[in-house]
């Protein structure tokens, strides 16, 4: 060693022991906190597909709820959650879309359009039976419209409306400047730059955004509750003022009776309404990805 | 020069007038003029009472250290300074004697007044439809194909691209990128080209290229060029403004300036002594 090196070597105390022997401790700690997380859910999921594969048949699908374990089945749920999710979407899609666009390409920057977005993002983390409070009072009460399917729809709608915007808003925000700014430059009114260059550029990343919304709406169970969607339907809703029952809710009701057959029913529904919400966040990830290898640079 | 400008539009001021001995380019009419031009981003200033004047057939370059306002003008030139929130503007911009802020829209002014920015900024399409976007949202009634493949020859890129019409304009090189961007440009039918910095990103070979198409351009277009590369401006304009700190220090025909600079900065910046 020359001169020079000992005396840098002089100036710093290493500790290298201490400093490797910290860093190990750390991610064995960091370690068993994804254990642990993992655990617990691969237990649920172990518990549920235990209790619930053996009911899980044909029969179960495609009957209507029942007094009877052996005779139940979730038809009514599978379809009252469908037309929640299509009506929903319907209601959620071009409001918060729409919403989304006037907010990032149209309105003026200033406090009152953060104060707007503050807002919009505490919207998506208010309780989700606070949009059930709501809904009961503005939908089921005042608009008359009953328990209905409708009230219900719309009542999610609202619970999903600031999830859609906010990552409507990101897509349209992650669509590179230079693209706007050219075709500015070319002569373009606003509509002209949204419709032919932002909408189907940030198009994949909206859909992420409505599916992940849609999924949330799929699953949620207390506004319904709210609202008083019915827990025991035997038919099919026929038209948008009849009253309806959801997945969730099915499960919720079985789960609260003091019968043991009825609550492997209601694992046999979450493993059904598991492999739904699973698929949805599948394609989620899917357009994602597709997307991130899309987009332009 | 003030005789033959009628009094509607003004009296050039006089600090200009001095600037141009150069006869071919006094009997011209500016296709451009701006007149005390303050521009704020905030609370900053970023132009400080600018006068100048810009002559058709001709490409001016904007040259200056980072931050001296060179883009903020050009970006002034045809509006595209509103895109950017929070910023205030101050004074007068004509296009053929005309008040681009006040009698003019905005669609029009940018259809006129055309602009290729830094970087390649080519849409997600293919290269056909990058040429004909621009034109089609403005109504062009004429032969798509025949407009297509006119600006991309006078951009430089049809022998290049001509069998590929339809393939996505991201499979292009940088500079092919470039010079479809200025084709883009061209198939609105501007009279006026603005370039931000076009060959910043390019390399030599492709910059090269691309001076010569903006010497080709200059016989139908009036070009406005901001650049970093003292060299390249030599090369390429005929009249050259200096800017420093949001002032406009000098502007010159470009053989004077580089080679007689009245003023001791702008001497001191095309020297490389600072900038």
């Amino acid at each position: 060693m020359t001169e020079v090196q000992q005396a840098v070597v002089a100036r710093f105390d290493l500790r290298l022991e201490r400093r490797r022997r910290l860093g190990q401790i750390l991610a064995v700690i960091l370690f068993l906190a994804t254990v642990f997380g993992l655990l617990v859910l691969t237990a649920l999921l172990v518990e549920v597909i235990r209790e619930g594969t053996p009911w899980l048949d044909w029969q179960f699908l495609t009957s209507y709820p029942s007094r009877k374990p052996e005779a139940a089945g979730i038809k009514s749920a599978i379809v009252g959650s469908f037309w929640l999710m299509v009506l929903t979407a319907m209601f959620a899609v071009p409001v918060g879309v729409g919403a989304a666009i006037y907010l990032e390409e149209y309105a003026p920057r200033g406090w009152f359009l953060r104060l707007i977005q503050l807002n919009i993002a505490n919207l998506a983390g208010i309780p989700s039976v606070i949009y059930g409070i709501l809904g009961l009072g503005l939908f089921v009460r005042f608009f008359a419209l009953g328990r209905s399917l409708l009230a219900g729809a719309l009542t999610m709608s609202l619970l999903v409306l600031p999830i859609i915007v906010i990552s409507t808003q990101e897509a349209l925000r992650a669509v590179p400047q230079g693209i706007r700014e050219s075709a500015y430059a070319l002569g373009a009114t606003r509509w002209q730059v949204v419709s032919s260059h932002l909408l189907p550029i940030a198009a994949p990343g909206i859909l992420t955004g409505i599916i992940l919304a849609l999924s949330r709406a799929v699953g949620e169970t207390a506004p319904l509750v709210m609202i008083g969607a019915l827990t025991f339907v035997a038919f099919l809703p026929a038209n948008l003022l009849d009253p309806f029952t959801v997945l969730p809710i099915q499960i919720f009701n079985w789960t609260a009776r003091p019968q043991e057959d009825f609550r492997a029913l209601a694992a046999a529904a979450i493993i059904v309404l598991m492999v739904f919400l699973f698929l949805m966040n599948l394609s989620a990830i899917l357009l994602r990805n597709y997307y991130e290898r899309h987009r332009p640079h | 020069m003030a005789d033959h400008v009628s009094p509607a539009e003004g009296v050039p001021t006089t600090a200009y007038s001095e600037l141009h001995r150069d006869r071919e380019a006094q009997r011209m009419r500016p296709k451009m003029e701006v007149r005390n031009l303050y521009f704020w981003y905030g609370d900053k200033l970023a132009l400080k009472d600018i006068s100048l004047q810009i002559l058709p057939n001709e490409v001016t370059a904007f040259i200056g250290p980072s931050g001296c306002g060179k883009s903020t003008l050009l970006r002034c030139l045809n509006r595209m300074n509103e895109l950017i929130p929070n910023t205030r503007l101050e004074g007068t911009v004509l296009l053929d004697g005309r008040d681009i802020y006040r009698a003019m829209d905005p669609v029009v002014v940018r259809r006129r007044v055309g602009m290729v920015f830094q970087k390649p900024n080519p849409f997600p399409k293919s290269i056909y439809q990058n040429v004909a976007w621009g034109a089609r949202i403005n109504g062009y009634r004429g032969d798509m194909d025949e407009l297509v493949e006119r600006c991309l020859r006078l951009a430089a890129l049809w022998d290049e691209v001509k069998d590929r019409l339809h393939d996505n304009a991201y499979g292009l090189s940088g500079g092919q990128q470039q010079r479809l961007c200025i084709a883009r440009a061209l198939a609105v039918e501007p009279e006026v080209l603005l370039m931000d910095e076009p060959a910043s990103a390019l390399d030599p070979i492709a910059t090269a290229k691309l001076e010569e198409t903006i010497l080709e351009l200059k016989k139908s277009y009036t070009i406005v060029i901001v650049t970093h590369n003292m060299h390249q401006a030599s090369r390429i304009s005929d009249t050259t403004a200096f800017f420093y700190m949001g002032e406009l220090i000098e502007m010159n025909r470009t053989d004077e300036l580089f080679t007689r600079p009245r003023e001791k900065r702008t001497e001191d910046y095309i020297t490389g002594r600072f900038g």
